[in-house]
Order: structure tokens, then C-alpha cells, then sequence
């Protein structure tokens, strides 16, 4: 068995300012950041927890109504926290409304934000929320008012995609690309043989009639009122991302005991690694711990005999379901040995899983006892 | 959903079986079964992802699929099944070499990041691409005019994503109005909303990947797409008797009746392991209660549901061929 993950030691760490839950979509990423920043704060420490797209209740058990884009203190019936815990969700469209307005003359914001690719680019960009996560925690550290932000990420294809994004986005937003299928004739310094321009040339035709002419029009005058924010973009993203690569960050990984979300993790783990991220550990959730020391094969044989006898059925149903869950719990066993063995030096914490889904401020405490090894 | 055949007649002649689902409920899993189900007795049908996810390639333990069909597996009774990943730059680069003749250019745009650039501009282009692709193999046929595969199935994007990404006409209306890929699109658009496609939706019996399938369900019926079946996915079989679940899941187990029963079995369990198996108890009939809520919140919507089992040992080839066979005998062809 590996090390245990410690959360208490990673929440009550003064020099930890950043916590980032990461993982595949759905293995209650957001949840195990709720209950982390929900513990934090009952420790002490001045917390604000950053959350994407919550579930309805979940967001409710913060009190959360509505996307706020600023973080509201969570004030709900019991809670009364030595520390302070505030929450939000983000908001990705104005939370890149924002960031123009920051970076731009009045005049030149009003321009793009009435720029119809503008609609599309905060909106509909795959990469787009995940940026504008990363965008937001820097906005929060850069306010100090917190002492520990804890931070979900978007449930993307891949889960690291939100490492990627300012580098996607720069590309995409980069004018030379849309320079060059407005209008080819005009770009100069290329260094591309000529050879493939006059496949450019081509594929530019290609491209505006496929899109069509207004599209790449737009688009044009978007990039062109863009560029003098650029450098600025370019500059908090690389802020971001050093404040990630600090000591005063930690990375937990999130997944379930399921093949794709392990695999995930591995890959997770592999990336912050090679990227020098400072990673604290997996978590995993929702395991099947088994309750009673019986084998499985001994538990089945009686029941076999128990129904044969026609006797005592809820023994019987007892027993089998017992043996499901042995099955069950050997099979997350294999699976997590798997893990392990390719990174023995993550540290680990199971969260059994909970009866019924998570809603309220208690379910939040119960598993934040869980990841603390309670 | 009770009401229907679990495979009615409408759904076994459509031709193209988009298969979508909730994130983490086995769609990719359900895609293949059920394109191993449906080639069984010597049919040949083509498995295509979209997602570049290479989720097939590991179900069937084989090399990251290429774009470019191939034959992956046998299905029983002489059927075979191919498999094909779709890239949307690949199709986009093959689909320009197709009307315009950009020569060796194409792969030094794609090194550029042009073709993502060209993507990007407009998201609705990668899945009018992608659909486009999907229709061209379920419409494709040999010399003699017959079909080349008698079902194509989709492992197509969660269920969350899944209506704008077959809705094409509203892809379009960001994109050019006359072209070749206007008049491709509305091929792709005929298609989809034709009888030749069903969209099954594959859930768990939890409240969260229901609650998804309902409203994706609502959806596809208000863009006019077919929703084919509710395919239940990973369902475990339950232990106590139907009368005991209410009382077990509300804590009251009676231990001193477990006990009695133990030991009548020839099982002496120390006190901590009979409140350990009672709490097992406890926890196993407060999820079959939420099963049968679940359940009950499918009736709302009267499709076709289908069941498939939980594999324990975990999916692998064989497990495939067993889901695929729990198919067959529900009814699927």
C-alpha cells in the first residue's frame, strides 16, 4: 500500500495558498473541492473555493443561487467556521468580459465586445472556460483577500486541458493566422517556401467558402482590435502558470476506481510531473470498503446452503450482497494496484462512497472527515 | 418505457445508431457491444468514434486506430465489425483535397495549426466535418450498388453535447450558404432526422445520469431526432427480498435474525463482523432504492429500454462478447 494522502497537513500548511482539484469528468471533482474548502475554513484558515458548473444542490449546500462571478460568504444555517469561507461559480463569459475591459481602452472594449466573433470565442471555444478558470484564479490571488483559494476545474475531454488553454487560445487569437486567410497577399515575413503558399492561397479560398466572407470579416476586425491586448494576455497567463509551478500550490488529483478515470490520473500525475507541478496526492472516491472480515467464497458457499435448506432468506440475501461487495472492493483493489505501482510515491486517501448523493453541509463535512482519513 | 418492445421494429431498421450517454456510464463500452450485437449472424458494421479519445482501440486491446477503416473484431455467426477513428482535421484536409487541389501543401497547413485555426473560427464546422464523414460511410456503397456496412454506430459526443452536435442545421447557419459543404451538410441533415437514424442513450440506474437522459431525451425530441432506446447500463442484481428494503434502507436490519441465520449456516462472527455486514446491508438497500427511483423516472418517457449487466471483472474483449450477446437476447438486430 502507498502513503496516505494528508489533507489536514496540506490545509492547515500557512505556505499553501492554492489547491487544485483535477481529474476526468465526473468523479466529483467539484465535491471533494467543496468539502475541502468547507474543512479548511472550519480549521481556520480564510478559504474562498472556485467552482465550475456545480450541481444544483451542490451549489445550494454553499448557498450559491446563481453564477456571481465574485465569491459570496457562504452563510448557511450550523455553519459557523473558526475561519471564513466564501464561494462562487464561475461566470466564463464575463469573466472574460473582464479581462478585455482590464486590458483595453474604453473604446477599443466597447469594439470587441460588440464583435460578433467576440460571441463565439467566449463562448463556444473548447478551452475557453478552462482559461478563463485559470484567469480567475489569478484574479483571486492577485486580490489577497484569501489565505487558501481551493479550485475546481472544468469537466473537459481532458483533464488538462486548462494547462493548455492560454497557449490554445494565444494561437488561435494570434493575428498572423487570420492575417493570412484574410488576406494572403498581404502577409509578409512568413519564411514559408513558395511552394506551399500557393497552397495557402488556396487553402484560404477554401477556407472563406467554407465560412464564408462575413465570418472572416468579423473575425478579421476582431483580431485586428485584439492585438494591443495581446501582450497583456499573454502576461497573465504566464503569471498563472508560475503561480501554479510555485511551492505555494498543491495539485490533488481526483478519480473514481473505474479504468478511464484511473487512466486519466496516471496521465495527470505524469503531465504535473513533467511540468513540475507540485502535486500532493489522489484522491479516490467513492470506494466499496468491506465491513466484515468473511471471504467472499465462504460467505456464498453458506448461502448456497441456506437456500438449499429453504432457511433464513435475509441471512441469504446478506450474504451475497457481502460477496458482491468483496467483488467489488478486490476489483478497485486491482485497479488502484495498478496505479500504484506506476506511481509509488503518490500518496493516496479512499473516500468510501456515500448512500446517497451529497447535498448539504453535513454530507460536505462527512467527507472532508473521509479525506482526512477519518 | 415499459410499454415498448425492447427492440421494436422501427429502431432495427434504422441504419446509423448514434449511442450517447452521461460521462462515466460505458458508452463507448455500449457503442461496441452493440456493434458486435448488431453484426451478429454475418452482418458488417462499422464502429466510429469521434471524440479522439481512442476509446475503441483499448476496449478491443489493439493500436490507436488510425483514420482509416479496419476490420477489429469477428462476431459470432460469420459478422465482422470495423472500427474508424475520425479526426476533424483529417477530414478537413480530405475533404479540401476532395474539391480543391491543395497538393502536398495540406500537410505543411496542418503543421502551421491552420486547419485547427480553421476549426476554431467556426466550432460548428468540426461537427458538420465529423457528421459529414459518418454520413458518407453509412451511405457508401460497393460496385453492385449495395451497401458496404448494413449499420454504421456512432460513439458520439455525452449527452450533454450530444444535440448540438447532430444538430448541423444550426451548425450551418455560421457557415457559408452555397458551396460544397452546404450542399454535404444537407445530405447529413436528411439523414439524421430520417427513420435510417435512431440516438439511444445509455444510462446508470443513479439519479444523476438520469436526470441527463431525460433531458436529453426532451431535447433530441425538440430538434426533431429520434431518440431509439434507453440502454440501462451496469445493473447489479438485488439481494434482499422486496418487502425487507424499505425497513433495511431506513437502518432496521434485523441483526438478531442475521445472526440466527449465520449460525445456522455453520458462520460464528464476532459481533464487529455481524454490525459489519449489517451496515453492507444497510448502505446496499439504500441504493436499491434510488435503482427504483431511477427506474420509475424512466417511465416518464415511452421508449424501448434495454438492460445490460454489471461486469464485474471489468470490460474486456470477452466481457464485450458477453454484453453483446445480453443484447441479442433482448432483442437486437
Amino acid at each position: 500500500m502507498s502513503n496516505q494522502l494528508d489533507v489536514d497537513g496540506l490545509i492547515d500548511n500557512p505556505d499553501i495558498h492554492v489547491v487544485v482539484c483535477c481529474g476526468s469528468g465526473g468523479v466529483g471533482k467539484t465535491t471533494t473541492a467543496a468539502a475541502v474548502a468547507v474543512r479548511a475554513a472550519e480549521r481556520g484558515r480564510k478559504t474562498v473555493v472556485l467552482t465550475i458548473d456545480p450541481a444544483r444542490r451542490l451549489a445550494q449546500a454553499l448557498g450559491l443561487r446563481e453564477l456571481g462571478n465574485t465569491p459570496r460568504e457562504v452563510e448557511v444555517e450550523g455553519f459557523e467556521p473558526v475561519g471564513r469561507l466564501a464561494a462562487m461559480m464561475l461566470d466564463m463569459r464575463r469573466t472574460f468580459d473582464d479581462m478585455v475591459l482590464a486590458h483595453a481602452g474604453e473604446k477599443r472594449a466597447r469594439e470587441v465586445l460588440a464583435n460578433p466573433f467576440y460571441k463565439t470565442i467566449s463562448t463556444s471555444f473548447s478551452g475557453t472556460q478552462e482559461y478563463m478558470a485559470m484567469e480567475k484564479l489569478g484574479q483571486l490571488a492577485g486580490e489577497g483577500r484569501w489565505d487558501l483559494i481551493v479550485v475546481d476545474t472544468p469537466p473537459s475531454r481532458s483533464a488538462l486541458d486548462f494547462l493548455d488553454a492560454p497557449q490554445r487560445m494565444s494561437t488561435a487569437l494570434d493575428g498572423r493566422m487570420i492575417r493570412l486567410l484574410s488576406g494572403p497577399a498581404r502577409t509578409g515575413g512568413w519564411g514559408v517556401r513558395k511552394v506551399v503558399s500557393a497552397g495557402i492561397m488556396l487553402f484560404a479560398k477554401a477556407v472563406s467558402t467554407i465560412v464564408g466572407g462575413q465570418l472572416l470579416a468579423d473575425a478579421s476586425a476582431f483580431v485586428q482590435a485584439f492585438d494591443s491586448m495581446f501582450g497583456g494576455f499573454k502576461q497573465r497567463a504566464r503569471k498563472t502558470y508560475e503561480l501554479l509551478r510555485s511551492g505555494g500550490t498543491a495539485f490533488v488529483v481526483v478519480a473514481t476506481p473505474e479504468p478511464d478515470a484511473l487512466r486519466e490520473a496516471s496521465y495527470f500525475v505524469e503531465r504535473l510531473e513533467s511540468e513540475h507541478m507540485p502535486l500532493s496526492g489522489l484522491v479516490i472516491n467513492r470506494t466499496h470498503p468491506v465491513l466484515a472480515k468473511l471471504p467472499a467464497a465462504r460467505a456464498l458457499a453458506a448461502a448456497d446452503n441456506l437456500e438449499r435448506a429453504g432457511e433464513a432468506p435475509l441471512a441469504t440475501a446478506v450474504l451475497r450482497l457481502h460477496a458482491d461487495r468483496v467483488a467489488v472492493h478486490d476489483r478497485e483493489r486491482r485497479l488502484l494496484a495498478r496505479f500504484t505501482k506506476a506511481h509509488p510515491s503518490v500518496p493516496v486517501v479512499d473516500v468510501p462512497a456515500m448512500p446517497a448523493d451529497v447535498h448539504d453541509l453535513t454530507g460536505l463535512r462527512t467527507i472532508g472527515e473521509r479525506l482526512a482519513g477519518g | 418505457m415499459t410499454t415498448s418492445a425492447p427492440w421494436p421494429q422501427q429502431v432495427s431498421r434504422a441504419r446509423l445508431h448514434v449511442v450517447t450517454g452521461k460521462g462515466g456510464t460505458g458508452k463507448t463500452t455500449v457503442a461496441a457491444a452493440l456493434a458486435l450485437a448488431l453484426a451478429t449472424g454475418g452482418r458488417r458494421v462499422l464502429l466510429v468514434e469521434v471524440e479522439g479519445r481512442q476509446g475503441i482501440a483499448q476496449l478491443f486491446d489493439t493500436q490507436p486506430l488510425p483514420y482509416a477503416e479496419k476490420r477489429i473484431a469477428a462476431a459470432p455467426g460469420g459478422g465482422e465489425v470495423h472500427a474508424l477513428h475520425v479526426d476533424a482535421e483529417a477530414a478537413l484536409l480530405e475533404y479540401f483535397t476532395m474539391f480543391y487541389n491543395l497538393g502536398f501543401a495540406g500537410r505543411t497547413l496542418r503543421r502551421m495549426g491552420a486547419i485547427e485555426f480553421a476549426t476554431t473560427l467556426a466550432p460548428g464546422l468540426r461537427d458538420v466535418l465529423l457528421t459529414g464523414k459518418v454520413k458518407e460511410t453509412v451511405g457508401r456503397t460497393d460496385g453492385n450498388g449495395r451497401h458496404v456496412y448494413d449499420a454504421v454506430v456512432l460513439d458520439a459526443p455525452p449527452t450533454g453535447r450530444i444535440v448540438k452536435f447532430l444538430d448541423v442545421t444550426k451548425a450551418m447557419a455560421d457557415l457559408a450558404k452555397v458551396g460544397p459543404i452546404k450542399g454535404q451538410s444537407d445530405g447529413v441533415v436528411r439523414l439524421l432526422h430520417s427513420q435510417d437514424t435512431a440516438v439511444h442513450v445509455v444510462t446508470l440506474l443513479e439519479e444523476m445520469p438520469v436526470r441527463e437522459t431525460l433531458e436529453a431525451i426532451a431535447e433530441l425530441s425538440a430538434a426533431d431526432l429520434r431518440p431509439g432506446a434507453v440502454i440501462v447500463n451496469r445493473v447489479r442484481p438485488p439481494r434482499l427480498p422486496a418487502r425487507s428494503v424499505t425497513r433495511a434502507a431506513g437502518g432496521r436490519v434485523d441483526a438478531g435474525r442475521v445472526r440466527a441465520g449465520l449460525t445456522s449456516a455453520g458462520l460464528d462472527l464476532t459481533p464487529e463482523d455481524v454490525d459489519g455486514l449489517v451496515g453492507e446491508t444497510v448502505e446496499h438497500a439504500i441504493r436499491v432504492l434510488a435503482e427504483q427511483s431511477a427506474r420509475e423516472q424512466l417511465t416518464e418517457v415511452d421508449l424501448p429500454a434495454i438492460e445490460l449487466p454489471d461486469v464485474n471483472e471489468g470490460i474486456d474483449t470477452a466481457a464485450l462478447y458477453e454484453l453483446a450477446e445480453a443484447l441479442v437476447e433482448q432483442g437486437v438486430r
